[in-house]
């Protein structure tokens, strides 16, 4: 008789339960292992010097008062660095990135040097001793004149031949585009030609950061023969493989450890702190701990800024036939993931409508800022303000209801979105007719009185999920029967473990609180291409799916073979004892997932088969304007996603909510502010997240009934979805407020009295 | 430069050797291993910290720890009697009333004081006490639903 004490849950039906998180307890009672909070016996903090031009060369660095500083352990530069690896340059588009700045820096926060010492305050007091001497060079920080390439940012583009379609720019000189990436569809000129009405407008967003509440964090444990490094990543597979390239190691040699994290955003993804904790471990043969505070990470990864140029041709219907697309990304000094974003989410820059002539150019540009990623999106919230705010821009201009528009003209289910994919399994019409429905957009509404005036605004958009990536996946049932999965999805809030163990339970008939999901290990969990874009639940849900139905047809291959009748319930732990002869063995399961893909061709931006699914929402609200202060007010915010078939839906909620919210800073408030390439905000004092009080008067949040055919029992990703439509919501529901158009975000009290100011033909001055 | 300060760390006395410019969160990491208390701006601006010193909430990345000595301080740690978790730890899994967690045990404890001063607050209350925690996950709704479930739970708890 098995003693096992698995928790108690209900079996059969584990996809659909709002099941509380599985590390819940440890979450409340603080014991959940985060990157920032741990410690190494022997360990050493490093803290790094940065640097205090936006583009220089260095002339000097003078350590010598830091290294006499008491306490200090060691002084570190690039020298040291390029001594135990010689091509210290990372990334994970571009091998750009060197590990500490070379020669030249090319943004101010920048790394130059680094002081080790045991104790970090001494650390941080030895860092303010050296002195870096630098030679100013011209610099550039708007991503328009960045594509002018009269500043250059780098002499030559180092792509890092991961992606096929960057191979071609290895080399190029005299230049700022790290991609530019083109889609031709139909006759575009042509179709202007004739269009009854011809629209331009051009839409800009402004720098803002993930500011996870955890600061990026990483340890480096060198070994003669192997490295760990802990981290909080967001895709410890690509870390292994970057790292073990850095120093020309096989993979086996390098292990990555990743416990959970203090929220990630897009932020923690791909290679961030870890080649410099694992060069300064070479280094000094001791465990080193590179973590930041707050301010740095204003100088670490931001969002792109960018400016997106939108042609619209209409005919006398009101049809759009025409759509010409410009979009600048602002890169920053390292292309990081920024040409992936450039063309993955350039691509939907047209939008969710359907238009027969459409031509996008999207171009990611280097610049003498912080570095830009991915940030909750994948770029898709800065083209949806664009094209969303153009949409109700055209509809009002033509006197046509906004959403009696969008109707007109919405990419239905079966046509093909401007790649030529099929548009399929995407609820975004239903979306939008539930926000309009919670609006009650049929019936006029109640616009306020006096100075304070009401309105309301709605937006629709969809993404195509990044692809091809891979998920491997293993479950793994021990002798006394209970289940062990090992995936590498980074649970950074998102609620993926739990998800991947309901998955589990579903296939195998066990409560899903029964399944042990292994913290990630490079030395322990299989292959993952990252936790990025939404593409977890989908990806590694179907490989977890895989895993978990391999192990359920190997039990019933070992119940054959120890001679049980078919349909048998004999416990698990005794068909292992059956077997063995006592309480020993495993049944491994394996599953492997990775959609079919079909790469855009490389002059028309074409292909059959750009994404696996589509994620689609819509978003409403229902605004005040003060128009004697310009303060808004969010008196409700709607948002409707379509999920697929919700596998937790408590924690879908959640996601759609403070995705929302989050979006909602972005849109009201959040602003990186920088002064010749160096911000001036750069701390939580200075820089706005959204608190408790900004949380609009009204949330709702709703999934649409739908199931994804192609996912895993019906479900897909959903971890961005609610931040696609909030700022154009927003700025569409302000116009109609009070009659004025922001162009720009973010859409604060000032930028709207400004606007009001100007309507009124009494302009405010600059300061 | 170094100095002794002893204080009363979750009911139990301890000592720790500090310097005068350690805050109370690095001591409690580095001494005493405990982690629920974790800096997160360093400004005293986002509550990742919370302390409770004499009963007051506190940044402890703003609290030199120095101040510590002949206190009374309690952490997330204290809160769970064993496995069982105090009314307002299960009114946050309940209400699912965070994402990554890292705020989590700051507005726990400032929930907590919350709770200890106004046993049934209103919603401003509620806003007005938790303005000092910031969450990025931004589960806002669900905290100020944890903090309704955790009043009646610790009413219910009362009666029994």
């Amino acid at each position: 008789m098995a003693t096992t004490t698995i928790p108690a849950g209900p079996v059969g039906a584990q996809v659909g339960r709002s099941l509380p998180r599985l590390e819940a307890r440890e979450k409340v009672t603080g014991r959940a292992e985060y990157t920032h909070t741990m410690r190494l016996p022997g360990m050493l903090h490093a803290k790094i010097v940065r640097s205090t031009m936006a583009h220089a060369r260095i002339k000097s660095i003078d350590t010598s008062e830091a290294k006499a500083f008491p306490g200090v352990y060691r002084v570190i530069t690039s020298e040291d660095v390029r001594k135990v690896i010689p091509e210290p340059y990372y990334g994970p588009a571009f091998h750009d990135q060197p590990i500490l700045a070379i020669d030249k820096v090319h943004y101010v926060g920048e790394p130059v040097a680094v002081v080790l010492a045991s104790d970090p305050h001494v650390a941080e007091e030895a860092a303010q001793l050296i002195v870096a001497e630098y030679d100013e060079l011209p610099a550039v920080f708007d991503e328009v004149e960045a594509a002018e390439n009269k500043v250059l940012v780098h002499e030559e583009l180092k792509p890092a031949g991961t992606f096929a379609d960057l191979k071609h720019l290895k080399g190029r000189k005299g230049t700022n585009t790290a991609l530019d990436f083109r889609l031709r569809r139909g006759d575009v000129d042509k179709a202007f030609a004739e269009a009854a009405h011809v629209f331009e407008h051009t839409f800009r967003t402004q720098k803002v950061l993930h500011l996870a509440l955890e600061p990026f964090a990483s340890i480096g444990d060198f070994k003669e023969s192997s490295i760990t490094i802990y981290s909080g990543a967001q895709g410890p597979s690509f870390v292994r493989t970057e790292i073990a390239r850095l120093l020309g190691w096989p993979e086996n040699r390098v292990r990555i450890r990743v416990p959970y994290l203090g929220g990630g955003f897009g932020g923690k993804l791909y290679i961030k702190l870890e080649a410099l904790a694992a060069a300064l471990s070479m280094i000094v043969r001791r465990p080193v701990k590179v973590a930041l505070s707050m301010e740095e990470q204003f100088y670490t990864i931001t969002k792109h800024p960018s400016t997106f140029r939108i042609k619209s041709g209409v005919d006398k219907d009101g049809r759009i036939i025409a759509r010409k697309c410009e979009v600048y990304w602002n890169g920053g000094a390292y292309a990081d993931i920024g040409p992936r974003v450039t063309q993955k989410s350039g691509f939907t820059a047209s939008g969710p409508y359907d238009i027969d002539n459409v031509s996008i150019d999207s171009y990611a540009l280097y610049t003498n800022l912080p570095p830009a990623g991915a940030l909750r999106g994948f770029g898709i919230p800065q083209l949806v303000w664009a094209y969303e705010s153009h949409t109700d821009m055209v509809a009002r201009a033509l006197k046509i209801d906004p959403l009696e528009f969008r109707r007109r003209n919405l990419l239905r289910e079966g046509r093909p979105q401007a790649t030529g994919t099929i548009l399929e399994n995407t609820k975004h019409e239903a979306a939008l007719e539930r926000v309009a429905e919670r609006l009650n957009w049929s019936k006029p509404l109640e616009r306020g009185t006096g100075s304070v005036r009401r309105g309301r605004g709605l937006a629709v958009a969809i993404k195509a999920v990044i692809a091809p990536t891979t998920s491997v996946a293993s479950v793994n049932i021990s002798a006394d029967g209970s289940t062990t999965l090992y995936c590498g999805t980074v649970d950074m809030g998102q609620g993926s473990d739990t998800a991947m163990a309901q998955m589990v339970g579903e296939v195998l008939d066990i409560p899903a609180e029964s399944v042990r999901v292994v913290p990630r290990d490079t030395d322990i969990t299989p292959y993952d291409m990252g936790t990025l874009g939404s593409r977890s639940l989908f990806h590694m849900g179907h490989a977890v799916r895989l895993a978990a139905e391999d192990a359920r047809a190997k039990i019933k291959a070992l119940a054959r073979d120890v001679g049980e009748p078919e349909g048998s319930n004999i416990p698990l732990a005794d068909l292992f004892k059956k077997k063995y002869g006592m309480q020993a063995g495993n049944i491994i399961g394996t599953g492997i997932y990775k959609p079919d893909y079909v790469p855009p061709d490389a002059t028309t931006g074409l292909t059959p088969n750009a994404t696996p699914f589509w994620m689609c929402s819509a978003a409403g609200c229902e605004v005040e304007v003060d128009t004697e202060t310009g303060q808004v007010r969010i008196l409700r915010l709607i948002n409707v996603v379509d999920c697929g078939k919700p596998v937790n839906p408590k924690i879908v909620e959640t996601q759609i909510s403070g995705a929302s919210l989050m979006q909602l800073g972005f849109t009201l408030f959040e602003k990186m502010h920088i002064d010749a390439g160096q911000v001036t905000n750069a701390s939580l004092a200075d820089y706005k997240i959204p608190g408790i009080f900004d949380v609009p008067g009204a949330m709702e949040n709703e999934a649409v009934t739908a199931v994804q055919s192609n996912g895993p029992f019906g479900a897909k990703g959903v971890g961005e979805t609610a931040t696609f439509c909030v700022s154009p919501a927003i700025a569409n529901a302000i116009e109609d407020a009070c009659g004025v158009r922001l162009t720009e975000l973010p859409l604060n009290a000032e930028t709207v009295f400004r606007a009001l100011r100007e309507r009124d033909n009494k302009p405010l001055g600059e300061e | 430069m170094t100095r002794t300060i002893s204080f009363t760390l979750n009911g139990e006395p301890v000592a720790a050797e500090i310097k005068p410019h350690h805050n109370l969160v690095e001591v409690l990491q580095r001494e005493f291993n405990l982690t629920g208390a974790r800096e997160s701006c360093g400004q005293g601006m986002c509550g990742c910290c919370t302390v409770l010193v004499n009963g007051t909430a506190v940044s402890g990345c703003l609290f030199l720890a120095a101040f510590a000595d002949g206190a009374e301080v309690r952490t997330v740690e204290s809160l769970a009697n064993g496995s069982a978790l105090s009314p307002v730890q299960e009114a946050f899994i309940e209400a699912g009333a965070f994402q990554c967690g890292y705020c989590t045990p700051g507005f726990v404890l400032m929930t907590t004081q919350l709770l200890d001063r106004f046993p049934d607050p209103d919603d401003d209350q509620i806003k007005h006490y938790l303005s000092g925690n910031l969450c990025r996950c931004a589960a806002y709704p669900e905290i100020i639903n944890a903090v309704k479930i955790a009043a009646q739970k610790r009413k219910a708890g009362k009666a029994a």
